[in-house]
């Protein structure tokens, strides 16, 4: 977790070195190498294992989905708290179009749901000019009292429906490389320090995944060189960060905002799709659990960068994915970590001469450290709040090293520039 | 002089009139294309509320105009509290705590009670204070994880101090003693939370403290521009902490009309999700006491008239969601396109004011 925030989003973050693929790999391995050390030193086996790594990634797709919802939202100067409504539109219409017509519409239905309820952000904060928070907020009611009222509508009194569920619907295909899958297995059964960890996450890449997950990995790629390794992309990043210079150079502002604002929509949709389709099979009521919020902080985390907003989606669903699997237990693990992330932080904020952050960072180092040693187990309703902890944690490390797009969330009126 | 006052005042109620409106038909249309009764459902939610009815809308009124206060706090210095919802629920808990206890007797215990929810409220939405002024963390970000975080704190802590009833599995805290309960004042032939009066109070209190005090006043400067603020000398960061502390002290307050008024104990059942209708309400209600008032009755109206229609019409009432979700968005849309549209009237009028000042010196050349 630690090595994860140090070496994946520091490069970016303003001290000039780019994510490029060297760092990446390094990263990587830098965190299996500390979860793998971690694991040995805890005894925990089931920090590292393929069944957690897979399970990490069925939970991180949909924070990350979402996050890049965000991303392009606020990437063309729109700041996009509506995803979580536009999820939870998404769950509904995965749920009604995959039960009434097939997976695959379930997916098509999921992002045209989003994509709708981001039509309505784009018209209220780039046409009308309202407030974006506002709208945001507004959107999250309309869009929860819309989804439970149709859904009352849609599936009550259709066999293994109901109120506030659909029933379930089919499977999307998934993919397993057996002849890669079984000697990996093997391998991650041995416990060897790293090789066995590095087994068990090929063996999750290789085993039984979605085609979805497949897709949703690919839409990174694909939004990072849309937005930044193309001239459509370089403009809808001028509307965030300059828009007067923007339109001043004959870039209709609008337009771009609302493809971005509109794609937005349709990603958070498809985040709800992935809930409702791949981690469950059936719509339900609440499905999306605050992910929408979640996504939008693995944004913020990830420094308004794909490559770092992944970092942030997987460091959520592993917290995640480790307290649902283990429990108590391997929350109580990764305490460890904390401490000793922590006190590292206070001596490297000592010699940056931050001596009151460094105070603060020892005793809270010292505190965790204390609590590891003394209990043997997080309660369960304590485990529940380890990702937002993460997140409030991480954001107030790292948030001075943050810059997010000059224009986010300022109203743009037409013709203002000049 | 006396026309342009007139359309002033036009003005000003024609944007929640087209709101209104504009949710009314968007209501309608998701009805008719539903294939549901929609002339009934505005026959039930519009007919003449019963008096059990007024009672239970005065009643939830009292509790979302507490909570919209508590958020209104916050957007005069353009702060968003989205975590009054955490605010209120780990201040409820607290309150519950201390009241079921029972250190002090009668109504000192309420009172005790009632700081104690308060200061906990406070405390929880510094937390979000403090990371904005040290650490720069948007307190949009922060007070969403301090909601969820909250919920597992309480979860947490209900277990340990739970009392739980024989044949059931809904925990709670101790209940309140009898001799600590708020009674209810007789109205409409039911009884209205005590805490009304509460609420009253808060409210004035709400509007001397913006508009008649040196702290409102630097309040609202800060909140309309940062950095003519800091240049008349306000401290922008004690504000903000100062204004985070007072909004989660009122957020502390909104779930004590239920705790000594109708639940008198903190149980796994305890109402959650008005924070996020304190948002509404206070948008609704453009932050003045008496807009969040008619808020709050209208969001409380609309609840309490909905819910038999499940029943009667075999409409899921969830529909009213809807309405207040696009009567929020569509507020904030009017306000603005009535702004814009007196912007234009002035300027028209100015324009005309100065061709007509011109012109005869024109002549006279």
């Amino acid at each position: 977790m630690s090595v994860a925030t140090d070496s994946l989003t520091k490069p970016t973050a303003g001290s000039g070195r780019k994510l490029t693929w060297p760092w990446m790999l390094l990263g990587l391995s830098a965190v299996l190498a500390v979860i793998s050390l971690l694991r040995i030193v805890t005894g925990v086996d089931d920090l590292s294992s393929s069944g957690t790594i897979r399970a990490t990634l069925i939970a991180a797709i949909p924070i990350g989905l979402a996050g890049l919802g965000g991303l392009w939202s606020e990437r063309s100067g729109v700041v996009n708290i509506g995803l979580e409504g536009m999820m939870i539109l998404g769950t509904f219409g995965a749920g009604y179009f995959g039960y009434f017509y097939g997976p695959w519409q379930g997916v098509f239905g999921a992002i045209l749901l989003g994509a709708a309820g981001g039509l309505l952000h784009a018209v209220a904060t780039v046409y009308f000019g309202v407030d974006h928070i506002v709208s945001g907020v507004a959107i999250n009611i309309i869009a929860l009292g819309a989804v439970q009222y149709l859904a009352a509508l849609a599936f009550t009194g259709v066999p293994g429906g109901g109120q506030t569920q659909s029933p379930p619907v089919g499977q999307l295909p998934s993919i397993t490389i057996s002849w890669l899958s079984d000697p990996l297995g093997e391998i991650e059964n041995q416990n060897w320090f790293f090789i066995s960890d590095a087994a068990a996450l090929l063996r999750a890449m290789v085993t039984n995944i979605s085609v979805l997950t497949i897709i949703s990995i690919g839409l990174f790629v694909l939004t990072w060189w849309l937005l930044w390794r193309t001239s459509f992309g370089l403009r809808v990043r001028s509307c965030g960060e300059s828009p007067a210079a923007a339109e001043s150079l004959g870039i209709n502002v609008y337009r771009y905002k609302f493809i971005a604002v509109i794609t937005s929509g349709g990603l958070a949709g498809l985040a709800g799709g992935y809930l409702a389709l791949v981690a469950a099979n059936a719509f339900r009521d609440g499905q999306t659990g605050g992910r929408g919020y979640i996504g939008l902080a693995a944004m913020i985390f990830g420094n308004w960068r794909p490559g770092g907003l992944f970092a942030g989606a997987t460091l959520f669903g592993y917290t995640d994915t480790v307290r649902l699997r283990g429990g108590g237990e391997s929350v109580h693990a990764l305490l460890l970590l904390v401490a000793v992330f922590m006190i590292l932080l206070a001596i490297w904020q000592w010699r940056q001469h931050g001596q009151r952050s460094a105070l603060i960072a020892a005793v809270i180092g010292v505190v965790v450290a204390g609590i590891y040693f003394t209990t043997t187990e997080v309660p369960s309703e304590l485990a529940t709040m380890t990702p937002y902890v993460t997140t409030l944690l991480v954001l107030a490390v790292f948030s001075q090293n943050l810059r997010m797009p000059a224009a986010d969330g300022k109203v743009y009126r037409k013709g203002s520039a000049g | 002089m006396t026309q342009s006052r007139l359309s002033r005042i036009g003005l000003a109620f024609a944007a929640p009139v087209l709101a209104l409106f504009a949710a009314f038909v968007v209501t309608s249309l998701v009805l008719i294309l539903a294939g549901d009764d929609w002339i009934g459902v505005w026959g039930q939610i519009l007919s003449w509320p019963s008096n059990r009815s007024i009672v239970n809308i005065l009643n939830a009124g009292t509790v979302y105009y507490l909570s919209a206060v508590a958020v209104a706090i916050g957007f005069r210095m353009n702060l968003f509290n989205i975590g009054v919802d955490g605010q209120y629920r780990i201040a409820s808990f607290a309150a519950a705590w201390v009241a079921g206890e029972a250190w002090l007797p009668g109504y000192f215990n309420v009172v005790l009670a009632v700081l104690a929810g308060m200061f906990v409220g406070a405390m929880w939405a510094g937390i979000a204070g403090l990371l904005r002024v040290t650490r720069g963390v948007s307190e949009v970000i922060s007070t969403i994880m301090l909601n969820a975080i909250a919920t597992a704190v309480v979860a947490y802590l209900l277990r340990k101090v739970a009392v739980s009833e024989p044949g059931s599995n809904i925990i709670s805290t101790k209940p309140v003693p009898e001799s600590s309960r708020v009674p209810g004042i007789p109205m409409f032939g039911g009884e209205v939370y005590g805490f009304i009066v509460v609420a009253a109070i808060v409210g004035i209190g709400y509007w001397v403290l913006i508009n008649r005090t040196r702290f409102g006043f630097d309040l609202r400067a800060a909140g309309s521009s940062e950095s003519a603020a800091v240049s008349s000398g306000i401290n922008v960061k004690k504000m903000i902490l100062t204004t985070m502390l007072l909004s989660g002290a009122v957020a502390g307050l909104v779930g004590m009309p239920l705790l000594f008024g109708q639940d008198y104990a903190y149980g796994s059942t305890f109402q959650a999700g008005l924070g996020f209708t304190g948002i509404a309400v206070a948008l609704l209600g453009r932050n003045h006491p008496a807009g969040i008032a008619l808020g709050a009755i209208l969001f409380a109206y609309l609840d309490e008239q909905s819910n038999p229609l499940q029943i009667l019409l075999d409409v899921s009432p969830d529909i009213v969601k809807v309405t207040q979700g696009v009567i929020v968005l569509s507020v904030v849309i009017a306000y603005e396109v009535v702004r814009r549209y007196s912007v234009r009237l002035e300027q028209r009028q100015v324009a005309a004011a100065l061709d007509a000042e011109v012109r005869p010196k024109e002549v006279a050349k």
